[in-house]
């Protein structure tokens, strides 16, 4: 088998997802001079990463990496950035593909300039489903304050009399509420898929008490709690009464590695409530931190020495054993855990000011499946054929995995995708 | 290029309300430059109106006072044209406002009580700007004088033959150079492989065989077996490459820099230069310097480091516990030796191994960390191995004892499928003890899930080595280059040959030379096949770039390059020590020869420079200098009190982001500091401090990203040497009668814009505390 002399480079591929995972695909694809569309379904790119404050081991902020990426793309007029837009429809096949592209109204258009008068102006208010629902914001937003493409959002659920306020107020005709949804065909060889995760539902876990007690909160929610952007500006509080939490307990695997949730490891959640820890040891030196674990999967140097650092502080203390009940204390809002020491066998009984839940990741095909030809496995993780081509997944919508990793993948399958181009180019 | 300049000022999203329009126009006006205003100049008509002054050709180097840079990029770009952008929006207006510094009435604006802190702000982005225009220049890419698009892959494991394969099938001609006599590397010896997909539940024959069959099948892929890299000269697309058999003594072996004990004398002193130089020599006597030219070298475009791992050597007290100089008490990759043979049998009598115990972490009860360099590879190797002993025997039994299982994602349904099979225990637990008993061995644990003291007797027992980089005996690449053989500052990676960044795994200290596989993390065949891909995406990627003369990532596409000015070098060679990426190689007075391609463009070069001889077109020594030069310092001449003046050189890609969150959070601090963005902190240079101070300015703080171990620089020590360097001239301005204070370094991350004021006004209290530079005026 032979491939003739380099095929001159042309040809143009879809990425689907604008996280972290897509934007590296799409990048890598364009710094190789290919034309990419990279359609993203929210309003502003950066995906999943965009939530958390810090990535693990490092501890550094992801939007300092998505600032690199941002700038990557202003520099390159190989991508083409589609925001709040999903793949409707995909005809062809591999190397040939037409690819219907649905944008929904932003009401915003490009004569936008980030001001922020319509905010100002704007009253109604609507929850902020960027911080999982903890506060509410204008009907008149940024997405958040790293937003890419910088340009406001207007949501349907404003009233009549702010749509005229803003209308007003905008200088720069940016407003537009008679916008409708667009769908546009794009000529495109190959996709990839990054369409990412979504934290698994908690409220299925029926015996942890999330939904039901204020003080469960999800590890993505803490995730916001600590980011300076999020809703409490940082500080990590307990909801029921904003008071600063002296006992924390951290339920691992909540929904992971479970016949009843997902089956499988998320891959992420041991080193998360590990970086947790230090979001709650940097604003509170005495606060107790139990984790309640299966295995601490923190595999490698890296995360085998984070992990080391953490054992060394006294006041984080590692079970093994599983959180099995959750009750709430009348009044004080105090929650009761019942957990099994697998090593002892005893029962623990504890009262904690906070529970964390280390839930897992669900990839988003798993609960919308897009409508296209695409095999998947019985989580909804997208299967790579690399011998039939045209369509690849990366990133997490392949399998669970960290940022480090979900890179790795995401670059090679830029490569992947190239490969239909160039058979026939 | 002919410069013809031109101003254009935005008076929307509050500029116009908040500045003096007219006073702001007479900056460029003054200059007799032309300045054009418009209510909303990033609008359809804005950008029209100067593209047609481009088109008329009566400007194509201009300054856009309006947001920041960051944003609107797209918009301001006008082909052929230097644009510089005056952050009026986001670094002036946004900031400050009118409430907090009220507008001067008529009668105040020339008196010397009165002055405009946010006017004074605005015209000194405005001035600075047009000097920058005025001094830089359009880019023009590099050439390379020869160039190659081949592709050269270290390693015939299952890592190499993916990349080269990948490579390969987008077009690529690609050379594998394996040191053994044949392809395949370790899984080429194994008996049956990890899953590598769905549905992970079963052991498969190991893949090394399709790949080699694929491998020989591509008339683009060469193959080099018993072959090794003797050196790597040149830059990427055109890299120079020594070949040669292993083992074999070349002129074009590269030199290797003295070990540590030898840079000192027999009473523990430091050697001098030429003393050491000698011993160089000496020491690498019959190696051919790494300037010298190999005439039969062969040229490639870029590298794939894929020269795997090495299994670890378990030896010594740590270990004596687990009885590891028993006959039966054998490593995963000694028993994966003998399940490969056939049967499982044990070593010291070739009596079958029915009961065999496999031991997952070496802490007894004091430590639950797996052995070193595992990964999560060796708890799934566990459960492969775990596998044949039932596959051989009947009544076959395996016990794992791990600490953590660690099969993470999908793998835990290989964890799952093993833990159906009878016959195979697994179990949390700590050994404290392996003996001989009998005609066996025992195995002791504690804190296990089958009771407190479990204890075992077994036929043979395994122990988890890890997988050890071939990086941590030997550099492999055999880099000509000055800083050394091999790729920088593995010790922080644990010698793996792996990246610091989260986002960008492929970023090495070695511009077009890429680690994938083993050799950067225990990985398993899944994902070294994974990680290989994405290594020959990087190293295409990076041939084409050097092909058209920009930088690869982080700066991807720009064009610029070092320039050197060698009439002024003093051969001090800092530069060449300083440069994160090697890209500088000295001759033998010093003088530095650049590789244009290996530079990553961050500009530590440039600020290590003592003599201020190097620039690149678009920023330069003096073109920043100028613009501090541009900032107005008012005096008592001026004002009976005049404010304080301060300059902030900021790192561009973290600080200067946070700058504009805090205009966008409307945070207001000290309107008396004027930032200049520079490329990395790494490209500061100390003129700029003396360029401040001397013009009477009060104070220089630096900010940049967080250093040491998990550093955030992009350009690995940019902010750690800009540090060192401030620190250094403090000391030298208390000769000078001033105080130390007056320059100041400090770290900030992307997200922490909420401290950035706070950061910014205790400096300028500092400083004014000390009171007004006493050379002001002069």
């Amino acid at each position: 088998m032979t491939t003739d002399n380099l095929a001159p480079v042309s040809g143009s591929l879809m990425v689907v997802g604008g996280g972290i995972s897509g934007l590296t695909t799409a990048l890598e694809a364009a710094e190789m001079g290919y034309e990419v569309f990279l359609v993203e379904k929210e309003a502003s790119l950066g995906g999943r990463v965009s939530q958390l404050k810090h990535y693990f081991p490092k501890l550094c902020p992801p939007t300092c990496g998505l600032e690199i990426n941002y700038r990557r793309i202003k520099d390159n007029k190989n991508i083409k950035v589609f925001t709040m837009s999903e793949v409707q429809n995909v005809d062809g096949s591999a190397g040939d593909y037409t690819v219907t592209v649905k944008t929904a109204p932003r009401y915003v258009n490009e004569n936008c300039t980030a001001c922020g008068e319509c905010a100002k102006v704007c009253d109604t208010e609507i929850s902020n489903e960027f911080n999982f629902g903890m506060d509410r914001r204008k009907a008149a937003y940024l997405p958040h304050n790293m937003a890419f493409p910088m340009r406001y959002i207007m949501d349907p659920a404003m009233s009549t009399d702010d749509r005229d306020k803003i209308k007003d107020v905008c200088k720069y005709e940016a407003i537009d509420f008679d916008m409708e949804e667009k769908t546009l065909d794009l000529k495109v060889g190959a996709i990839v898929w990054n369409t990412g995760w979504t934290p698994y539902d908690a409220t299925k876990i029926d015996n942890l008490g999330f939904g039901r007690y204020q003080n469960v909160v999800t590890n993505m929610m803490l995730e916001r709690m600590a980011s300076s952007n999020g809703p409490t500006a940082g500080k990590i509080l307990r909801p029921s009464d904003d008071k600063e939490p002296e006992t924390i307990a951290f339920a691992q695997c909540a929904g992971s590695r479970d016949e009843n949730h997902l089956h499988y490891c998320s891959y992420i959640c041991c080193m998360a409530s590990l970086k947790h820890a230090t979001y709650l040891r940097a604003q509170y030196p005495d606060a107790k931190i139990y984790i309640y674990y299966i295995d601490l999967r923190t595999p490698g140097l890296k995360y085998e020495n984070f992990y080391a650092k953490l054992k060394e502080d006294e006041n984080i203390f590692f079970v093994k054993g599983k959180v099995a009940e959750v009750s709430e204390e009348e009044g004080s809002g105090n929650l009761n855990l019942v957990a099994e020491d697998t090593i002892s066998g005893e029962k623990i009984r504890q009262t904690v000011d906070m529970l964390i839940l280390a839930t897992g990741m669900q990839p988003n095909t798993a609960i919308d499946k897009p409508n296209v030809e695409l095999n998947y496995n019985e989580d909804g993780f997208i299967i790579n054929d690399f011998s039939k081509g045209g369509m690849f997944a990366a990133g997490c919508a392949n399998k669970p995995a960290d940022v480090v990793t979900s890179n790795q993948n995401a670059t090679g399958m830029a490569l992947k995708a190239i490969h239909t181009l160039v058979r026939r180019g | 290029m002919d410069k013809k300049y031109g101003v254009y000022i935005c008076t929307g999203c509050g500029i116009g309300d908040t500045l003096d329009m007219e006073d702001l126009v007479y900056v460029p006006d003054e200059e007799g430059i032309n300045c054009t205003t418009h209510p909303f100049l990033c609008s359809k008509e804005g950008v029209a109106l100067i593209q047609k002054d481009v088109d008329d050709e009566k400007v194509n180097a201009m300054v856009i006072g309006a947001c920041s840079r960051r944003v609107n990029f797209d918009v301001f770009n006008f082909e052929g044209c230097i644009v510089e952008r005056a952050n009026l929006r986001e670094g002036v207006v946004w900031p400050h406002s009118r409430e907090k510094y009220p507008k001067l009435e008529k009668d105040q604006k020339d008196d010397e009580e009165h002055f405009d802190p946010i006017q004074m702000k605005a015209e000194d982005y405005i001035k600075m700007g047009m000097i920058r225009v005025e001094k830089v220049k359009l880019p023009e890419p590099y050439k390379t004088e020869s160039f190659s698009r081949k592709i050269l892959v270290l390693g015939g494991g299952v890592t190499g033959m993916s990349s080269a394969l990948d490579a390969a099938k987008a077009g690529y001609d690609v050379t594998i150079v394996e040191k053994t006599d044949k392809l395949g590397g370790y899984a080429a010896n194994m008996r049956s492989q990890m899953p590598v997909c769905e549905p992970f539940e079963t052991l498969r024959p190991s893949i090394a065989d399709d790949l080699i069959a694929e491998v020989e099948s591509f008339s683009n892929i060469d193959i080099k077996t018993t072959t090794e890299v003797a050196r790597i000269a040149g830059q990427p697309g055109e890299f120079l490459v020594t070949l040669k058999t292993p083992g074999e003594k070349i002129a074009f072996d590269v030199p290797f820099p003295l070990p540590e004990e030898m840079l000192v004398d027999e009473n523990g002193k430091d050697l001098t230069a030429e003393d050491a130089h000698a011993k160089f020599l000496e020491y690498n006597e019959g190696r051919e310097d790494i300037l010298k030219r190999d005439p039969d070298g062969e040229l490639y475009g870029a590298v794939i480091l894929a020269a795997g791992w090495r299994p670890d050597v378990l030896e010594g007290e740590k270990y004596e516990h687990l009885g590891i100089d028993l006959d039966d008490v054998v490593t995963n990759d000694e028993f994966e030796k003998i399940a490969a043979k056939g049967k499982i049998v044990r070593p010291s009598d070739g009596k079958e191994a029915k009961n065999v115990v496999f031991i997952q972490s070496p802490g007894k009860d004091e430590d639950d960390a797996d052995f070193e360099y595992t990964g999560s590879v060796t708890s799934q190797v566990a459960l492969k191995q775990a596998k044949y002993v039932r596959d051989d025997y009947q009544d076959g039994k395996a016990y794992i004892i791990y600490q953590h299982m660690r099969t993470p994602g999908l793998q835990e349904y290989f964890y799952k499928s093993m833990q159906q099979e009878d016959g195979i225990f697994m179990t949390k637990g700590a050994v404290t003890e392996v003996a001989p008993q009998g005609n066996g061995l025992s195995v002791t644990a504690t804190n296990t899930l089958l009771g407190e003291n479990l204890a075992i007797k077994a036929d043979m027992v395994v122990v988890a080595g890890g997988m050890v980089p071939v990086t941590k005996d030997d550099p492999v690449i055999n880099l000509a280059y000055r800083q050394g053989p091999g790729f920088r500052d593995n010790d922080i990676f644990g010698q793996y040959a792996d990246s610091n960044y989260i986002c960008f795994p492929y970023e090495t200290q070695r511009t077009g030379i890429y680690a994938a596989g083993a050799v950067r993390r225990a990985m398993t065949i899944e994902e070294s096949m994974e990680d290989a891909t994405g290594a020959a995406l990087k190293a295409i990627q990076c041939i084409e770039s050097s092909n058209k003369g920009i930088s690869v990532h982080p700066r991807s596409g720009d064009m610029t390059f070092p320039d050197f000015f060698f009439q002024r070098c003093t051969q001090c060679k800092r530069c060449t020590v300083e440069c994160p990426f090697g890209a500088l190689d000295d001759d033998e007075k010093g003088t530095p020869m650049a590789n244009p391609t290996r530079c990553r463009r961050c500009g530590t070069c440039m600020g290590a420079c003592p003599e201020r001889i190097i620039s690149f077109a678009d920023y330069t020594i003096d073109s920043i200098g100028s613009q501090v030069k541009a900032i107005g310092v008012p005096s008592e001449d001026d004002y009976d009190e005049p404010p304080f003046r301060f300059l902030a050189l900021i790192c561009e890609n973290d600080a200067f982001p946070a700058l504009d969150m805090v205009g966008m959070n409307r945070m207001d601090y000290s309107p008396n500091v004027r930032f200049i963005p520079i490329r990395c902190l790494g490209s500061f240079n100390v003129i700029w401090v003396k360029d401040a101070l001397a013009q009477g300015m009060d104070g220089v703080i630096l900010i940049g990203c967080k250093h040491g171990d998990d550093y955030q620089c992009h350009f690995i020590k940019g902010s750690e040497l800009a540090e060192t360097r401030i620190k250094k001239i403090g000391d030298a301005l208390s000769s000078l009668a001033l105080e130390k204070e007056r320059v100041a370094f400090t770290e900030i991350a992307i997200d922490e814009y909420d401290k950035l004021p706070e950061i910014v006004n205790a400096f300028a209290d500092e400083v004014e505390a000390l009171g007004p530079n006493p050379f002001k005026g002069f």
